[in-house]
């Protein structure tokens, strides 16, 4: 049996799952009591008549370190930076305390100019009087070759920890996304092995043997223990959680839009030929854009408990709530008193939500349940506009080949699934304004905790090889070194394909079913003179994010 | 993060499936260094820079402009229409208001494409930023625009293509023809009787450096472009006046690159030449990027970048003044000298040889342009190329006078298709292209 468990941000759900089905769900509001607390609610109240040997896994996707770093809870930390020429790097300070270095790495990899020791060793002291102990380290181009942040490691000693070094973290080439991902996952890096030490004890009380697994925002999983090393990349798993649950709740072999419409927001996500689209860039979190894999998701400031006026002769939803519907007691009319009224909603009553749309009918010279269905038609217009807009960005995203601008694939939706409270009062209209069949799946509630049960580990690795200098990068395994002049693609995809499972296996044990593939590929010659001195090679490998679907 | 101070468009497009052919300068590596510097600085995160893909320029933008022989189809690629495409994409996301410079980084470049074209020249085959400015004035009005060429090579295509359009201010700032390919623009060629004094050229010896190009730019393109009160500014922003290109002979710098751009404030940049792609194109775009987007670019610079060691002779300086005096001169006197050359003839008549380097042929060309008062004149071009081709081109310009318009619809109804192998018009009068054989 599988468990799965998701905090958000007032309550924790949680399910128990066996043999494909749904055994049982629990839902603990949190409020009042710790959020360690609250998830072993959770799971005591799942496992309240099982053995609790028989778990096979435990997937928990936690909110622990977005809030950390939304909230400002986080460890002092500090930077040491290399930026090289280029952009002025003065607006990457963050953290407690910046160094930067006078070294540079080129885009190549090559050493262009070694930095000055010392300014490590002075910062070094400083760290040290100030009382900061995690330390982040970005240099440019470190992805190509990392060398100096690993001599800048091998300088700072045994004095700090952790000495998290950014091209450990991802192999995508932005210097100012690194430098911020570098510093969130040493900002976090103790409360989140705080957290890991607590879970781990908890479940040992509770005789829980299974491997706990932590979720990434990418919709994969990594080991607890593992995780502490990269805890950056649970931040904001929230959404891509809801994301895979709708995968195992709903079958989706094509492309496909995911609304997941709540209280106040709707978050949009795609699907691409079956899988889950990522974020082209890395999430963006606070101010901190980074490189962290993600699931595509986009949040609108629209929801069941949004405001409705009627303003200079239109209807406006959102962005604010003032409150709960006014049926339930709330201020101002809402889409959710409008569901009322048509009886697509169950809650309250009817004649409050008369109530609240004659309100806002009179003003506008129609009826109560005229005022509701135009509610709900607007509604369904501004989530039609926003997928549309949001489609044509994802398909207009930048290309590079005369073969991707004229035959690149875009992505059409084949089917919409619909989760959140007011999914299915509004999938009617949402069909109708998407021209989509759309799908609300039964326990589409517990989306989230199926997603994170379903989850698999996921990871990504990029390697750059450049026979002209006779070197190999891996960045994300921390991988420098020889190759001959005979390299090329062919042996670069085979590298990378064992590659990629040494990566996932350092973020948790690989299954059987665990599908690798190569995901970017390219190779230049490199022509000096009139010569071909070398091949210029990429290759991106992942491990696919994937679930069982639910029978 | 940062945030530009001009909203700036950049259409960046490296082609990394084409190459003229495997070692050419032109070949799929060409960008590749620049997008991983442009990826690694995070060009994509700063606020106001926005990234458009290319649209495809169709045959009526490339018909707008050029005469292929044969046609079209047979000439131009994909990847030709892709690049012109570039430039259109640029410049249609600044005259749509979406933001306020633009930058197409496309390639192949395009600036010695001439208005007859026959193949390949000088890597070009199609004058991108004429196709995208005669898009724009079809589409956006008519427009008065100075094109600055600062490639390193004489831009003889677009000086051919603008020769006789006095809404086209064409001005080039290049290694000096003696020294270079195409061997042309001399500080004499001024544009033909309808627009004399709206082609400047500014050969500069071999060696000029940061303080050459800018004194150029300072005391010779601006004050001409603040009395010229031009509705847009193009630069065909060619990157081989580099210290370190492997073609030419200049000491120009990034850092220069980023001053000129600064001085200039151009609306719309086009990349041109540059074949430097590992020590100049990463950080030449980039500063042009930064100085476009009005962001600090003083740390952008070539890791062996040393300022005294690219200073210019002083003998250098000395004869760019002098240069810069005596074509200051031309552009003030240039109504009185056209005076003198053209009162009284009724047609002025040039013969030019092409020379097509990268496919190896070489065209003759009689270009005929009608001297008329009221209007710019229609011109008449007969060329003929070692492929056997053998045409008459009438190009009627916009805003031509009644009489031009008919008196060369005339001559093309008239035109005998057995005399040649093609008989083309443009009549931009009317947005008509047509061909007779």
């Amino acid at each position: 049996m599988i468990i799965g468990i998701d905090v958000g941000g007032t309550h924790i759900d949680a399910v128990l799952l066996g043999n494909g089905k749904i055994i049982k769900k629990s839902k603990v509001p949190y409020a009042s009591i710790s959020m360690i607390e609250g998830i072993c609610r959770a799971v005591d109240e799942l496992l309240k008549n099982e053995g609790p040997c028989e778990i096979e896994r435990v997937n928990l996707s936690t909110t622990l370190c977005t809030n950390a770093v939304l909230e400002g809870k986080t460890s002092p930390v500090g930077m040491i930076l290399e930026s090289g020429p280029g952009l002025d790097a003065s607006f990457l300070a963050c953290g407690e305390e910046n160094v930067f270095l006078d070294g540079y790495i080129d885009h190549r990899g090559q050493e262009i100019k070694p930095f000055n020791e010392n300014i490590v060793r002075e910062a070094a002291v400083r760290f040290k009087e100030k009382g900061i102990s995690a330390i982040g380290i970005a240099t440019k181009f470190s992805v190509r070759n990392p060398i100096h942040e690993l001599k800048v490691k091998e300088l700072l000693g045994v004095d700090f920890f952790p000495v998290v070094m950014g091209h450990a973290l991802s192999g995508k080439l932005n210097f100012p996304r690194r430098v911020y991902t570098t510093y969130l996952n040493a900002a976090v890096y103790e409360r989140f092995s705080y957290f890991s030490s607590a879970i781990e004890k908890a479940f040992e009380e509770r005789r829980i043997k299974a491997s706990v697994n932590v979720l990434k925002a990418d919709g994969g999983t990594m080991n607890l223990k593992k995780a502490v090393s990269f805890p950056v990349y649970t931040i904001l798993s929230g959404p891509s959680a809801s994301v895979m649950g709708c995968w195992g709740l709903s079958s989706i072999n094509d492309d496909a839009v995911i609304l997941d419409i709540g209280g106040t927001t709707t978050d949009i996500s795609f699907f691409a030929g079956g899988v889950p689209l990522l974020e082209p860039k890395g999430i963006r979190i606070g101010n901190y854009p980074t490189v962290v894999r993600a699931i595509y998701s986009h949040s609108v400031a629209i929801g069941g408990d949004s405001a409705v006026r009627f303003e200079r002769g239109k209807l406006a939803i959102g962005p604010r709530r003032e409150g709960p519907p006014k049926t339930l007691g709330g201020p101002v009319p809402t889409p959710t008193d409008a569901m009322i009224l048509m009886g697509l909603l169950n809650a309250g009553t009817k004649e409050k939500a008369y109530l609240a749309m004659k309100e806002l009918g009179d003003i506008m010279g129609i009826s109560p349940e005229e005022t509701a269905r135009l509610i709900l038609e607007r509604m369904g217009d501004i989530i039609r506009e926003k997928v549309e807009k949001l489609l044509e960005d994802i398909n207009n995203k930048p290309v590079y080949t005369i073969r991707e601008l004229l035959y690149g694939e875009k992505i059409s939706p084949k089917k919409a699934v619909i989760i959140g409270g007011p999914a299915k009062a509004l999938s009617l209209v949402l069909e109708r304004k998407l021209k989509l069949p759309c799908d609300v799946p039964e326990n589409f509630e517990v989306a989230n905790a199926i997603g994170a049960a379903l989850s698999r580990v996921t990871a990504e690795i990029t390697l750059f090889a450049d026979t002209g200098q006779g070197y190999l990068t891996v960045p994300e395994l921390g991988i420098r070194e020889k190759i001959g002049k005979e390299f090329n693609l062919e042996k670069a995809r085979k590298q990378a394909m064992e590659l990629i499972k040494e990566r996932a296996s350092t973020l948790a044990p690989l299954s059987e079913e665990a599908e690798a593939e190569i995901v970017e590929e390219s190779c230049f010659n490199m022509v000096r003179g009139f010569y071909t001195v070398g091949r210029n090679i990429r290759v991106k490998a992942q491990i696919k994010p994937s679930v069982t679907n639910l029978t | 993060m940062l945030k530009a101070r001009n909203k700036l468009g950049l259409v960046f497009f490296p082609a990394f499936d084409w190459a003229i052919s495997p070692t050419h300068p032109e070949r799929e590596e060409r960008l590749l260094y620049t997008l991983d510097q442009v990826s690694e600085e995070g060009l994509e995160d700063i606020e106001g820079i926005e990234f458009f893909n290319p649209v495809l320029a169709k045959e009526e933008d490339i018909k707008r402009v050029h005469f292929c022989v044969p046609d079209v189809e047979s000439v131009v690629t994909k990847s030709h229409l892709i690049s012109a495409g570039g430039a259109i994409q640029a410049a249609r996301a600044l005259l749509e208001g979406k933001v306020e410079k633009a930058f197409a980084m496309v390639r192949p470049p395009g600036h010695h494409a001439h208005r007859v074209v026959y193949g390949d020249r000088g890597f070009c085959i199609i004058n991108n930023e004429a196709v995208m400015l005669e898009h724009i004035r079809q589409y956006f009005g008519p427009k008065k625009v100075v094109i600055v060429d600062t490639d390193c090579h004489h831009g003889d295509g677009t000086q051919d293509i603008y020769w006789n359009d006095r809404n086209t201010l064409f001005i080039s700032l290049h290694q000096d023809g003696r020294t270079l390919y195409p061997g042309t623009g001399f500080p004499d060629e001024l544009g033909g009787p309808g627009a004399f004094g709206y082609t400047l050229n500014i050969p500069l010896p071999p060696q000029t450096g940061e303080e050459g190009f800018l004194y150029v730019i300072e005391n010779l393109v601006m004050p001409i472009i603040e009395e010229y009160k031009p509705d847009l500014v193009v630069n065909s922003a060619g990157q081989d006046n580099h210290y370190t290109d492997p073609i030419t002979s200049m000491n120009f710098t990034a850092q220069g690159y980023a001053k000129l751009t600064e001085l200039l404030d151009p609306d719309i940049a086009v990349l041109e030449g540059g074949y430097s792609i590992e020590g100049a194109l990463p950080c030449v775009n980039l500063g042009i990027i930064l100085a476009l987007a009005g962001l600090d670019y003083s740390h952008v610079k070539e890791p062996d970048y040393e300022p005294d060691k690219m200073r210019q002779p002083a003998w250098i300086s000395d004869y760019i003044k002098r240069l810069c005096d005596d074509i200051y001169g031309r552009w003030l006197r240039k109504e009185e000298i056209a005076r003198k050359m053209f009162d009284g003839k009724d047609f002025v008549r040039r013969n030019k040889r092409i020379y097509y380097d990268t496919i190896g042929i070489m065209e003759n060309q009689e270009e005929t342009i009608k001297v008329c008062r009221p209007c710019s004149g229609y011109t008449l071009i007969k060329s003929k190329c070692d492929l056997g081709y053998f045409i008459l081109a009438v190009v009627i310009p916009p805003g031509a006078c009644k009489e031009c318009v008919e008196e060369a619809r005339k001559i093309y109804e008239a035109a005998d298709p057995d005399d040649y192998t093609g008989v083309y018009l443009q009549d931009k009068v009317n947005d008509e292209f047509k061909i007779k054989k």
